[in-house]
């Protein structure tokens, strides 16, 4: 296996085009635990977090920023979830942007960005591109990012909604992969964005539900209840070891509906 | 890199870990390995003044690291206040996650010296332990905290 360790974001370029497949690598919580088990045997490895530009946080999101950074960040449902990520000891080595190259459904992280339809940067040598979320995250742990290229940053929009709630359903609090996520956001026209987690192959907005409470300045009740039926008629969730396709869409509208709730409180 | 303050020159496997090389390579067998992924918090080092799980560092990846393991908290034949506290309170059982909660309970001892029982708890979210029921290690720990 060869390494190389590259001190800042030009020799990182230079390294990647050099061996566009190599196997890139920023905190290690999810890519060492493949290698220790054998699932993966990476025969070269681009070590990043000596990057400093890629640990950027300062209106954009580097990608090697970690979530003990985004617990403290000035993002409020970000900071919520990073703050259920793992442990104290993941969320000091794990990752925004290892959380966006593994693109699990589960990843915490997503869900705030779809919610905001954010844009993800992209690096190599010879170009830089941007893709919205959407488009980045293909499906279960696939992007859109080719050899050659390195996740940069994340873009948010220049309007962010102060009211904006995560929440994760979970078999308990530390440690625990989520069995639904949710984010939603409230603009203060009535805007409404929510996103889930877990419950479909990519992270997913259920639109419909958008567009029904958006129209309402001041959801009633009945609003807020016909909102939750929405979005757990539009998650499209599976059965797993986790859980059960029918606890997730009950738990999703809950869950949705919830963090409206406080938005709106 | 160095280890325990002392330069460390070692050569590394492929892809092997950090928690490997320490333990195999560098015969410091403190950090206890039980899980290889993250879970158990047994590893735990100090890298960079960082508390991280040292089975999921790649070695090769380490290079030019400050790391202290367990072997490195006491100050000499001076256990660090956390050792006497555990040792004191009874916080130790079979002690195979006690490595890895004395890093642990070090490295939040450090930054915060004033930690609330909730914040003690939250600092060892990553560490398990099969054997006290955690309420002996907490216990141990909260006694540090003047009242
Ligand atoms: C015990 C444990 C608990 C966990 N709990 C959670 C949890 O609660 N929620 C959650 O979402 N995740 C969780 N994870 C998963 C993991 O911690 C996160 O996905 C984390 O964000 C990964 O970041 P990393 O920097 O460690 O990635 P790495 O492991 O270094 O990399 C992950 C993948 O992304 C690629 N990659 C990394 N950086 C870049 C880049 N800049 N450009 C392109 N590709 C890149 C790598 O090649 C690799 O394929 C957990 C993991 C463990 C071990
Ligand atoms: S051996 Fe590293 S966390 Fe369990
Ligand atoms: S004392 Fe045995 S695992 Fe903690």
């Amino acid at each position: 296996m060869d390494i190389d360790r590259p001190a800042d974001l030009t020799a990182a370029l230079q390294a990647l085009e050099q061996v566009p497949d190599a196997t890139l690598l920023a905190g290690g919580t999810d890519l060492m635990v493949e290698v220790n088990f054998g699932h993966r045997r990476p025969e070269h490895i681009i070590a990043l977090r000596r990057v400093e530009e890629l640990a950027e946080l300062n209106g954009t999101i580097g990608s090697g920023v970690t979530w003990a950074r985004l617990e403290g960040g000035p993002y409020k449902a970000l900071a919520q979830a990073a703050r259920t990520v793992g442990s104290p000891q993941i969320r000091a080595a794990g990752t925004i942007g290892g959380n966006l190259g593994t693109a699990s459904p589960a990843g915490d992280g997503l869900p705030f960005l779809a919610a905001l339809d954010a844009t993800i940067e992209l690096r190599s040598a010879s170009r830089a591109r941007r893709l919205p979320i959407d488009e980045f995250i293909t499906g279960v742990k696939r992007t859109a990012i080719e050899p050659g290229e390195l996740i940069h940053s994340v873009i948010l929009p220049e309007e962010i909604p102060e009211r904006q709630e995560f929440g994760k359903v979970g078999m308990r609090n530390a440690m625990v992969i989520s069995t639904v996520m949710a984010c939603v956001m409230r603009y203060d026209d009535g805007r409404t964005r929510v996103a889930l987690g877990s419950v479909a192959t990519t992270p997913l907005r259920a639109r419909r539900a958008e567009e029904m409470i958006s129209a309402q300045a001041t959801p009633s009740e009945a609003d807020l209840t016909e909102f939750q039926r929405l979005v757990s008629e539009e998650v499209r969730p599976i059965t797993d070891h986790r859980s059960t396709e029918s606890y997730r869409r009950h738990a999703s509208g809950v869950l949705a509906r919830r963090l409206l709730e406080r938005c709106l409180s | 890199m160095r280890i325990n303050g002392q330069e460390v020159d070692a050569s590394v496997g492929a892809s092997e870990s950090l928690l490997v090389l320490l333990r195999e390579g560098l015969g410091l067998p403190g950090s206890k390995n039980a899980c290889e992924q993250g879970e158990c918090g047994s590893c735990t080092v100090i890298l960079d003044g960082r508390a991280i799980c040292s089975c999921l560092v790649m070695a090769a990846d380490a290079e030019g690291a400050e790391i202290t393991t367990v072997e490195g908290v006491a100050d000499g034949d001076t256990l660090h206040a956390v050792q006497t506290a555990m040792i004191e309170g009874g916080g130790v059982q079979c002690g195979f996650c006690t490595p890895g909660i004395v890093v642990a309970a070090a490295h939040l001892f450090e930054s915060n010296p004033v930690p609330t029982a909730d914040e003690i708890k939250e600092a060892l979210s990553g560490n398990i332990c099969r054997c006290t029921g955690y309420s002996a290690i907490l216990r141990s720990l909260e006694s540090m905290v003047p009242r």
